[in-house]
């Protein structure tokens, strides 16, 4: 079984934000099979499409996904309630391969954060975490990072919490140091990150948004666009291809 | 139990459930959660002469109960479909239908002489996608025009040949009269019905190409009227789709006068969809004492 289409059960759910919800989904199965960096597509009750979202870790037989409110399908998620029945189909996505022996920065921007802690746990403790937000109000899961003994370096936008600035501030500081940047967040901080990356000439691999249909690899409706080696666009698809992607192919 | 086979211009199905273009792509992906048997046929994604790479994206939007797509036709091409993924598709034990798409007559003529040469059951003449600049919709426009391409490509398809129908038309009747009498052996209806979305944060359409195919639910009543009133215009096979999620809906879809019935959006919300419709079916059938599927067709009561 590479995925499949199953219910699991709400049990735990958590608010960390006023608008970012933890949820612990018990699923033996899918959770045993779920690597790093893929992601569940999610059964909205009422809605014609399935919500993407990312695994932020697995514990035995749960998978716990966090995600952010920012329409109606993520609202109407929010409201299941402990012991409630969620449908998803898991996993999805190839993933992100973590050497054993590099020395990886794992970087994530705002909702982003969440799908790098399964990877952190990978990694020896040569490894460095970089979270950066938009404030204070908005840090979540340090405590979790913390306990990955990865080192931890968080940034704000405006300086409220952790370092003053940009998730690549701390980034341009430690860069010579590492062998392999893995990132996920909004597409401006990918896209810096991946320039820094390529001045510095370190193997980069982003992981990407698109909207979705099928999630699976059958509609060809979540494409972006992917530079080939002469020069020319093609388009790749998220949910089969990616979501990770080498970012020196990405087409920015 | 019921029997749920149906046979369409010739060709055995052993249900009246048959994936739509587009949705499932050469079934690959789908048939890693069931064998792809639980459908009477697929009809694969639409296929060009040429690989194309389709349209930028985004290419999908949700819409209340339903979706945009823009895909636009991106496709591996005619040869790439043949020498690759049929001889796989061959084995699934269903029937394949070649979804066959062009810019030009001649373009629709050369890729059914192609197909015709080959093992596909079916050749489903897509002359509806409303998401490519030159993609065969302006051939689905009007009765003269699918007049025209139909029996131009007639002349090249040595398969049961359907033609897929657009609803963006001002009368569905006419222009499946004219895909009938140039020699169509089955019409299928409905493609996607031209819709637009705008994110009002940013004042532009979520889209890229602007405009996408609607399909999903949301239309499910449209195309019942559309397929119950081509079934009174025709004697031809009539393949009925559009929105249909339950197997309540294939009933109704067949009441309405459907022969088979074709799926697509509805995998993306349940991918376990086909196995829970041929269910309902053999119930429905079973309480109602009916021996067959095809007993279903047109039974709907206007008097
Ligand atoms: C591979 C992947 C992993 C993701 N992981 C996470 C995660 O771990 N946590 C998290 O909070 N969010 C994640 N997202 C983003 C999440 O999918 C969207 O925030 C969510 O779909 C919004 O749905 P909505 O109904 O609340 O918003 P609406 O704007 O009402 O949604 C309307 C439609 O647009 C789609 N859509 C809107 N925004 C996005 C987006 N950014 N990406 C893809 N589709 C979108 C929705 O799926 C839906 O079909 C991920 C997206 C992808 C592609
Ligand atoms: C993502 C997507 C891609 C599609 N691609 C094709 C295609 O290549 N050829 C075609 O004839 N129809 C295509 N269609 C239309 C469907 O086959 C079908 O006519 C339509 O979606 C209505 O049925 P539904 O509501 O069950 O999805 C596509 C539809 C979707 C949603
Ligand atoms: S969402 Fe269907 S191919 Fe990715």
């Amino acid at each position: 079984m590479k995925f499949d289409v199953q219910d699991c059960t709400l049990v735990g759910k958590y608010r960390l934000t006023p608008t970012i919800y933890d949820f612990r989904l018990k699923n033996s199965q899918l959770a045993e099979i779920t690597k790093p960096g893929q992601f569940t597509h999610v059964l909205i009750p009422g809605k014609t499409l399935r919500r993407p979202v990312s695994v932020c870790d697995v514990e035995g037989d749960i998978i716990r996904i966090v995600f952010e409110i920012r329409g109606d399908g993520t609202r109407i998620l929010s409201e299941c309630e402990v012991g409630s029945v969620i449908n998803i189909i898991a996993p999805l996505g190839n993933g992100f391969n973590i050497p054993k022996d590099k020395k990886t920065v794992f970087i994530g921007g705002g909702i982003g954060v969440p799908p790098m802690l399964y990877c952190a746990e990978q990694a020896g403790s040569n490894s460095v975490v970089i979270n950066g937000f938009r404030d204070k109000s908005a840090v979540i899961l340090s405590e979790d990072f913390k306990k990955t003994g990865c080192r931890l370096i968080e940034t704000t936008d405006n300086g409220t919490y952790g370092i003053n600035g940009f998730v690549t501030d701390p980034l341009k500081e430690i860069i010579d140091d590492i062998d392999v940047i893995f990132a996920c967040g909004p597409t401006p901080m990918l896209k810096n990150i991946s320039i820094l990356a390529k001045a510095h000439n370190k193997p980069c691999f982003v992981s990407l948004e698109q909207r979705m249909a099928c999630g699976i690899g059958a509609c060809l409706g979540c494409a972006v666009g992917i530079k080939k080696s002469d020069g020319s666009i093609t388009y790749k698809h998220v949910c089969k291809d990616g979501p990770v992607f080498n970012s020196e192919e990405v087409d920015w | 139990m019921a029997d749920l086979s149906v046979n369409i211009a010739g060709v055995e199905f052993s249900n009246p459930i048959i994936a739509a273009s587009g949705t499932i792509g050469f079934g690959h992906e789908y048939g890693e959660l069931y064998p792809l048997s639980v459908f009477g046929g697929i009809s694969c994604k639409g296929t060009t002469l040429e690989e194309r790479l389709g349209n930028p994206p985004p290419r999908i939007a949700e819409t209340s109960m339903g979706m945009l797509n823009a895909v636009g036709l991106q496709n591996p091409g005619a040869e790439h479909f043949i020498n690759v993924e049929l001889p796989w598709l061959k084995k699934q034990n269903t029937v394949i239908i070649a979804n066959a798409a062009g810019s030009t007559e001649n373009d629709y003529c050369k890729i059914t002489e192609l197909l015709s040469d080959t093992d596909v059951d079916m050749i489903e003449l897509n002359i509806s996608c409303p998401n490519v600049k030159a993609g065969g919709a302006q051939f689905g426009k009007s009765p003269q025009s699918v007049e025209k391409i139909t029996s131009a490509v007639r002349k090249y398809c040595k398969k049961p040949l359907i033609i897929k129908l657009s609803p963006n038309v001002s009368d569905i009747t006419e222009v499946a009269r004219a895909a009938e009498c140039a020699g169509a052996d089955a019409v299928s209806l409905i493609n996607t019905l031209t819709g637009m979305r705008i994110d009002i944060n940013t004042r532009r359409p979520i889209i890229k190409n602007v405009t996408g195919g609607m399909s999903g639910p949301a239309v499910f009543p449209v195309a019942v009227r559309m397929v119950y009133q081509v079934k009174k215009a025709v004697k031809i096979p009539v393949i009925g789709l559009g929105g249909i999620s339950t197997w309540q809906d294939a009933v109704e879809m067949m009441m309405a006068g459907a022969d088979a019935i074709q799926i697509g959006t509805v995998l993306f919300t349940d991918p376990y969809a086909p196995i829970k419709i041929s269910e309902g079916l053999h119930g429905w059938l079973d309480t109602h004492e009916m021996k067959s599927v095809t007993e279903l067709t047109g039974t709907v009561i206007t008097d």
